[in-house]
């Protein structure tokens, strides 16, 4: 079967796996199957950062992105923020339930002193506690809005980042979300939502892809490959660069020991590329997202 | 995009204007203004219609003074006689807003004027003393991509620098103006728009002028002795076009924005830094 090959355009993008796949919680729809117990992808030490940051300035990179597992198990995220924002805008993915409060107020001191944004992607899937803790665990959705609550009394705006996995038919779910972050003190709310991946533990709790999920070289024709992540990002792991931070589980995935290694064409051979293709713009913020002319 | 090697015009001092969206108000009072200041050219990033009323009321503006235009996205639709503007929303209000802004410039917006739209290029090469100058919308990739000031690194910028080739790079697309020297002498400049306020509570909107300057004994006080950039506010009758506006029933969100100066809608793409600023 022939797949297609897409290149890097350009680095854009340049994610961090920093806490690898550890996790303080275990949702079941998560599609690299984090929690407490998974260790396939360990923290990423201070210097490996260090390291890929310098290197990316030469790449042009545009913008750097923080994800997992929870970020904030790392014991030197605060650090790693205040490092990233001198070289550029950064956005960290967290489930918003393990913040101190003295390092949000140090990251907001940094934030203040860089001429880049500290965005906060904090992930909800549901806008009841049945919804979302059906998914992502009993008591978050307390939690999460707490750590809402947090971001807001240090001045940051998160981004609510809503995976409606049992949700997926109502057509008011941006509302319904609106309101809650409304009621919770949320003037300006901030939103994205995510189609749900069914890899990892999704496909056990839901469904796993369909056969004929797959992207063909007929349906390039005429798309917009801006729109895929692997156009314009990579993902520093502990165990390599991989092409992007959905298929690290996929051997073929990583691309090289490091960056200047990993900016080779990929091909979209994996069943989770369908999603990206279908979406677009999976993992960029709004204000950053690639759109189609 | 021309090729930097292609024979350019040179100039000493620019007007550049952002997004006009149908400002017609605020154009006039921008080419005034940048002709008592002695410009030698007036430059339009693109993106002619959008939010105000009248649209067909810019082009003559445009045309008499001469204005150096490019394309935006929102000229590539309405030309294109596409549904939308481009702007790509996710947020369902920001869409029906969009829509609306939408449907009355391209409705209001008559067939040669549309056609002319058409005609414009995507992007200016040009000099200023040494330095090469790129004109863009958004990004000289991309006609609709954000640079906003906030998430784009300086590493980036120099990327583009090199990848175009050029020492300036000005674009607007954002709605919010800004400037960043980079090193060797090079500058990035999002021009603002003239079409609406900046977010910032007050009411005129900005544009660029770009003065090459003879030596710093001129008393030009700026990092670069070489080029001045400086960001003009522009102060026009914003309370006749809130009278226009709604004389044209469009949203009342959009006449807020123009009397208050805080954005009301679209905020759904400003990064935490920008969006932080405004009211809403």
């Amino acid at each position: 079967m022939q797949f297609p090959s897409i290149p890097l355009a350009h680095l854009d993008d340049l994610w961090f796996q920093v806490s690898g796949t550890v996790c303080n919680l275990a949702c079941t729809h998560c599609f690299i199957s984090c929690s407490p117990h998974n260790h396939s992808f360990g923290f990423l030490d201070f210097e490996t950062i260090r390291t890929n940051l310098e290197e990316s300035v030469a790449l042009g990179v545009k913008e750097y992105y923080f994800t997992g597992g929870e970020p904030f198990l790392h014991p030197r995220m605060t650090e790693i923020l205040e490092l990233t924002l001198r070289y550029g805008p950064a956005t960290v993915l967290t489930n918003g339930t393990v913040f101190k409060d003295h390092w949000l107020q140090r990251l907001r001191a940094a934030e203040d002193a860089s001429t880049y944004s500290l965005e906060f992607r904090v992930s909800m899937d549901g806008y009841t506690p049945e919804a979302n803790d059906a998914l992502r665990g009993h008591g978050t959705f307390e939690r999460i809005l707490r750590g809402v609550r947090q971001l807001l009394d240090h001045g940051f705006l998160p981004i609510l980042t809503v995976t409606p996995a049992n949700h997926e038919d109502d057509p008011h779910l941006f509302e319904r979300f609106v309101r809650l972050l409304r009621e919770n003190g949320y003037d300006r709310p901030r939103l994205k939502f995510l189609p749900t991946l069914r890899i990892g533990a999704e496909a056990k709790r839901g469904r796993g892809y369909d056969e004929h999920e797959r992207v063909t070289p007929e349906m390039m024709i005429g798309y917009d490959q801006a729109r895929l992540v692997c156009n314009h990002s990579r993902v520093v792991t502990d165990r390599g660069v991989y092409v992007c931070p959905i298929l690290l589980e996929a051997p073929d995935a990583r691309l090289g020991d490091s960056l200047t290694e990993a900016l080779a064409p990929f091909a979209l051979a994996h069943q989770p590329c369908h999603t990206c293709y279908q979406y677009g713009a999976l993992c960029a913020n709004a204000s950053s997202r690639q759109r189609d002319t | 995009m021309p090729p930097a090697d292609s024979a350019t015009p040179e100039y000493r001092r620019i007007a550049v204007f952002g997004g006009v969206y149908s400002n017609y108000l605020a154009l006039a009072a921008a080419l005034d203004d940048a002709r008592r200041r002695g410009v030698e050219a007036c430059f339009c990033l693109g993106d002619m219609g959008a939010f105000g009323p009248h649209p067909d009321r810019v082009f003559p503006l445009l045309r008499d003074f001469g204005v150096h235009c490019i394309q935006g996205n929102y000229d590539n639709s309405i030309a294109r006689g596409l549904d939308d503007c481009q702007c790509g929303y996710t947020d369902p209000r920001d869409n029906h807003f969009a829509r609306l802004s939408y449907r009355y410039t391209f409705a209001h917006t008559n067939p040669d004027n549309r056609a002319w739209l058409g005609t414009l290029p995507t992007a200016l090469r040009l000099q200023l003393g040494n330095y090469r100058l790129l004109l863009c919308h958004g990004s000289p990739r991309q006609m609709n991509e954000f640079l906003w000031e906030s998430t784009t690194s300086s590493a980036f910028l120099d990327y583009l620098m090199r990848q175009y080739d050029t020492d300036v790079i000005l674009a607007t697309h954002t709605g919010i103006k800004w400037h960043r020297a980079l090193e060797g002498g090079r500058h990035f400049v999002n021009a603002g728009v003239l079409g609406r306020p900046e977010n910032d509570g007050r009411p005129n909107v900005w544009y660029a002028l770009l003065t090459l300057a003879q030596s710093a004994s001129e008393g030009l006080v700026t990092a670069d002795p070489a080029l001045q950039v400086e960001f003009i506010p522009v102060s026009y009758d914003h309370e006749q076009l809130a009278a226009q506006m709604r004389a044209e029933q469009l949203p009342d969100e959009f006449v807020a924005t123009v009397r208050t100066g805080w954005w009301t809608t679209c905020l759904e793409v400003l990064p935490q830094k920008e969006r932080r600023c405004g009211r809403f």
